[in-house]
């Protein structure tokens, strides 16, 4: 029943005219690539933002002519100002968590493979598909509209003529209350300093936007994966990739419309005169605040991080299915403990919104909800160390082909646990009276949200490519990319924490001010140093990835010897993916190694009656 | 490949364990009662942090240089898991998780979950965009009323005191927070106008100053001298230099400063703001 009415109403025919095949697709796999190439775009802005960071910490108040040519007002003189820094903070967190972190785990590999690997001809509702991927477009382009209507005169005075609230051209790039915008600071507009009008509202309302194109693609996922799996697809069938999917959009499901509301409350604090987060008798700028009362600076960080804890893991979960996934298939053996890392990944997600405030020990929230708080962030550790374990008993007796995406999603074990593995002193009430806010919390959440994910997507972007562009990407360039990344990243943010060991803050412009820190020049050249070298590497990537486009080996169907539907199809995959075929599934998805089979692996589609592995 | 990879994986662990073990970059001298124990259950969490790291890595090295595709083995092992095993470590790493946890919030609680003690000196920090205000009682242990609508920075009222209540007249408000050693301090935590936050490193303390409430907090310092205070939440663009300075006295010291009448109380802060040094980095 439920399969007649999924042929019925989600065939639709091939486009034929470039727009509805290339632009407004609804094709999931157009759609997943459309994904894919914003995150690349954005990862580019997010990572120079972080290079030109770490020069202005390294040698602050040195004269960088080009960037006086660029931003004349945030760098005058090519000088980079505290303010210019701040919206560097600020933007590089936004672009990298929402457009990098959110859009190529979910919505690029999530939207491309998820209906491949179970066996459907496309997502439940393609148009919200086409939609989502729209919406979260115009978000990025109104996020960069940010950085310009606060630093460009020009326009700045666009939006100006939009009311008080968005008169602009404050001098900066942009705004500058970091990612998380915290209440008073972000809700007070222009007397709170530079960098508090216009781009602050656009900062709004690119994040609300955001979470709009999230939610429906949550919806989809979710809808999907319950409806529209094939014969024989079972839940604990599937590979771990859709679980992780699955899970990462239940969490957006539940999360992004929290931030959505909290979003709108802050940006009617600023233009309509509003009191969510502002409280009474506030003295900003040298004068009284008038007409604002009774709000309070706490509910934005609770509804904030009710949504940013979650995040996190929308962030990593799909990291971690592409790397149990991969990890299995190149170390020719069966995920160890299939169903616990179903378990896990399902404890992970729904734990996660048991912890946000952790992020809020010392913000004057009740010390007992700290306590509550605390014990539940290292009761996250658990599933956390049984996903580890199984990685590592995968491995175990297993017959690794050292392929690139393979060394990737090794580099994802790694990069998981050195990060995570700092969870256990920041979750702790006692040990963030010193650790809050200082560079062991940036260490700490780079590698384990940041490179971590990165490492699985750049695992999942070098075992994809064949099937989504039917060419290899050379091995030898990927190789080269993996190991100056993977040394690297360490070289940069293992350091972190010795500065954080010290107690240097976060968001800090400049060290100087402060003796306590004056040790710490030599780390913060060394990092600087490193970044700049892991950034540049990353053309090596780009090159690859557009070179082996159109010059690559030409890959076969399956050319990794995989088990899972996807390799069942040609590379690239026609337009219904099993060209009206319906795919029957037989069996597990990781069936390596069987005694007795012919092959080394078995694939899920391969009938009965041979030798098989188990269900 | 898998050999490089395992020794390149066990190098990076190394180097990692080395850079907290060595102890080369760590915490300033604790100035704080409750200091060393921060310092303590650090040093228990970052051994179990340490071996924990370690054993994953040196495990993750280890089964990639051992299990790398050399043709002599023909197939993997063909296993599914071993859920005893799943049970074991799930166990153990629950046990140790939660321990830590229980154990972490032991100093929180003795400062956090109680009152100040009786006899501590009461100070209110009002802290506002790029500078701190600290309000003392002065002789009569009383704080004078204050109010928004009396602040105004240009005729240098910070804090909204109010002139025409009596309580107010020996009130000293200055720009450099000065405790008095060994004997419990309350301070009363409270901002202006956007968040900023409290940090003495030494002191191994750290707490938010929100607009619209007032956040009391205490701590007993130990040790005399000049520490720098630093703001530790993004509060705008010169973030970065919103600092003062903590200066701790014997008891003789303070009491004599803290009844002095304003511009005594300031000239006299001065003196001793000189006098004494910052620690040895």
């Amino acid at each position: 029943m439920a399969e007649a009415i999924h042929e019925e109403v989600h065939r639709h025919p091939a486009p034929t005219g470039f727009i509805r095949k290339y632009i407004f697709s609804i094709d999931h796999k157009v759609i997943g690539i459309q994904y894919i190439l914003l995150a690349l775009t954005a990862v580019v802005v997010g990572l120079v933002m972080s290079v030109l960071m770490r020069l202005n910490l390294s040698w602050p108040g040195t004269n960088w002519p080009i960037m006086g040519t660029l931003f004349p007002t945030g760098a005058p003189g090519g000088i980079m100002s505290p303010e210019f820094y701040l919206s560097l903070v600020t933007m590089h967190g936004t672009i990298m968590v929402f457009f990098v972190l959110t859009t190529a785990p979910q919505g690029g590999f999530g939207n491309y493979f998820l209906p491949i690997q179970i066996g459907a001809d496309d997502m439940a509702f393609p148009f919200l598909n086409m939609m989502s991927f729209w919406v979260t477009f115009v978000g990025f382009v109104v996020l960069l509209l940010a950085i310009f209507a606060e630093g460009n005169l020009t326009i700045g005075s666009w939006f100006s003529k939009l009311g008080e609230s968005f008169a602009a051209g404050s001098g900066t790039v942009g705004p500058i209350g970091g990612w998380t915008g915290y209440a008073p600071l972000s809700a007070l507009g222009k007397i709170a300093g530079p960098g508090q009008g216009a781009g602050v509202n656009l900062w709004i309302i690119s994040i609300a936007i955001f979470c709009v194109g999230s939610l429906l693609g949550a919806l989809n996922f979710i809808t999907t994966l319950l409806n529209m799996r094939t014969r024989g697809m079972t839940l604990m069938r599937m590979p771990l990739t859709c679980w992780a999917w699955f899970t990462t959009a239940v969490l957006a499901l539940l999360s992004f419309p929290v931030l959505l509301g909290g979003g709108i409350l802050l940006l009617l604090d600023r233009v309509a005169g509003t009191s969510f987060f502002i409280p009474g008798g506030l003295y900003v700028s040298g004068s009284l605040v008038p007409l604002h009362n009774g709000g309070s600076p706490l509910l934005w960080q609770h509804l904030f991080w009710f949504f940013g804890h979650p995040e996190v893991y929308i962030a990593i979960l799909p990291g971690m299915g592409a790397t149990s996934h991969i990890l299995s298939t190149f170390a020719r053996k069966p995920i160890f403990g299939y169903r616990a890392m179903v378990f896990a990944i399902f404890a992970i997600g729904m734990l996660g919104f048991f912890v946000w405030g952790h992020h809020m020990f010392i913000s004057g929230m009740s010390p007992y909800s700290a306590v509550a708080f605390s014990v539940l962030t290292l009761s996250i550790g658990v599933p956390s160390a049984i996903k580890t374990f199984n990685w590592l008993g995968t491995l175990w007796g297993a017959k690794i082909r050292f392929t690139t995406p393979m060394l990737f999603a090794i580099g994802f074990v790694s990069l998981f646990v050195a990060g995570g593995i700092t969870g256990l002193v920041l979750g702790q009430t006692s040990l963030d009276f010193f650790f809050h806010d200082t560079y062991f919390v940036t260490a700490h959440f780079h590698l384990v949200m940041g490179v971590a994910s990165i490492f699985g997507m750049f695992a999942a972007t070098y075992f994809w490519f064949p099937k989504m562009f039917g060419r290899m990407m050379s091995e030898s360039l990927g190789k080269f990319h993996f190991w100056v990344t993977f040394i690297g990243v360490y070289a940069i943010f293992v350091p972190f924490h010795a500065m954080g060991m010290v107690g240097m803050p976060r968001r800090y412009a400049q060290f100087g001010e402060y003796e306590f820190l004056k040790n710490t020049h030599g780390l913060v050249l060394f990092v600087t140093v490193a970044a700049i070298i892991t950034a540049v590497v990353q053309l090596v990537f780009y090159f690859n990835f557009f070179w082996s486009m159109f010059k690559g080996k030409k890959a076969g169907d399956n050319p990794w010897e995989a088990t899972t539907l996807e390799w069942n199809i040609p590379s690239p995959p026609p337009h219904d993916n099993f060209a009206g075929i319906v795919p029957e599934v037989y069996r597990g998805p990781y069936e390596f190694a069987v005694p007795g089979a012919a092959k080394d692996y078995i694939m899920q589609s391969e009938p009965e009656g041979g030798p098989v592995g188990a269900h | 490949m898998g050999r490089v990879l395992g020794l390149a994986i066990w190098i990076i662990t190394l180097g990692s364990v080395w850079m907290f073990a060595s102890k080369h970059w760590w915490f300033p001298e604790s100035i704080s009662e409750h200091g060393p124990l921060v310092d303590h259950q650090f040093a228990i969490t970052i051994i179990v942090c340490g071996i924990a790291f370690a054993a994953a890595q040196i495990g993750l090295g280890w089964v990639v240089w051992k299990y790398r595709d050399s043709s002599a083995a023909t197939r993997a092992t063909y296993s599914h898991g071993n859920n005893r095993l799943e049970v074991v470590w799930t166990v153990v790493t629950a046990v140790v998780f939660i321990s830590l946890a229980i154990m972490g919030q032991r100093v929180w609680a003795s400062l956090h979950l109680h009152a100040a003690p009786a006899g501590s000196y009461t100070v209110e920090v009002v802290a506002q965009q790029f500078s701190w205000n600290f309000h003392y009682h002065g002789k009569d242990n009383v704080f004078g009323r204050t109010d928004p609508n009396l602040i105004d920075d240009s005729a240098l009222n910070y804090v909204g005191l109010d002139d025409t209540d009596p309580n107010a007249k020996d009130d000293s408000v200055v720009s450099t927070l000065v405790v008095p050693v060994n004997r419990p301090v309350e301070l009363i935590l409270k901002s202006k106008d956007v968040t900023h936050s409290f940090f003495v490193p030494q002191l191994r303390f750290k707490q938010d100053l929100v607009p619209g409430m007032a956040i009391p907090v205490h701590f007993t310092v130990n040790k005399v001298g000049k520490y720098e205070l630093a703001c530790a939440e993004l509060c705008g663009m010169n973030h970065y230099k919103m600092k003062s300075y903590m200066l701790v006295l014997p008891e003789n010291e303070f009491s004599e400063l803290v009844n002095l009448s304003q511009e005594k109380f300031q000239a006299r802060k001065d003196e001793l703001l000189a006098k004494y040094q910052l620690p040895q980095y």
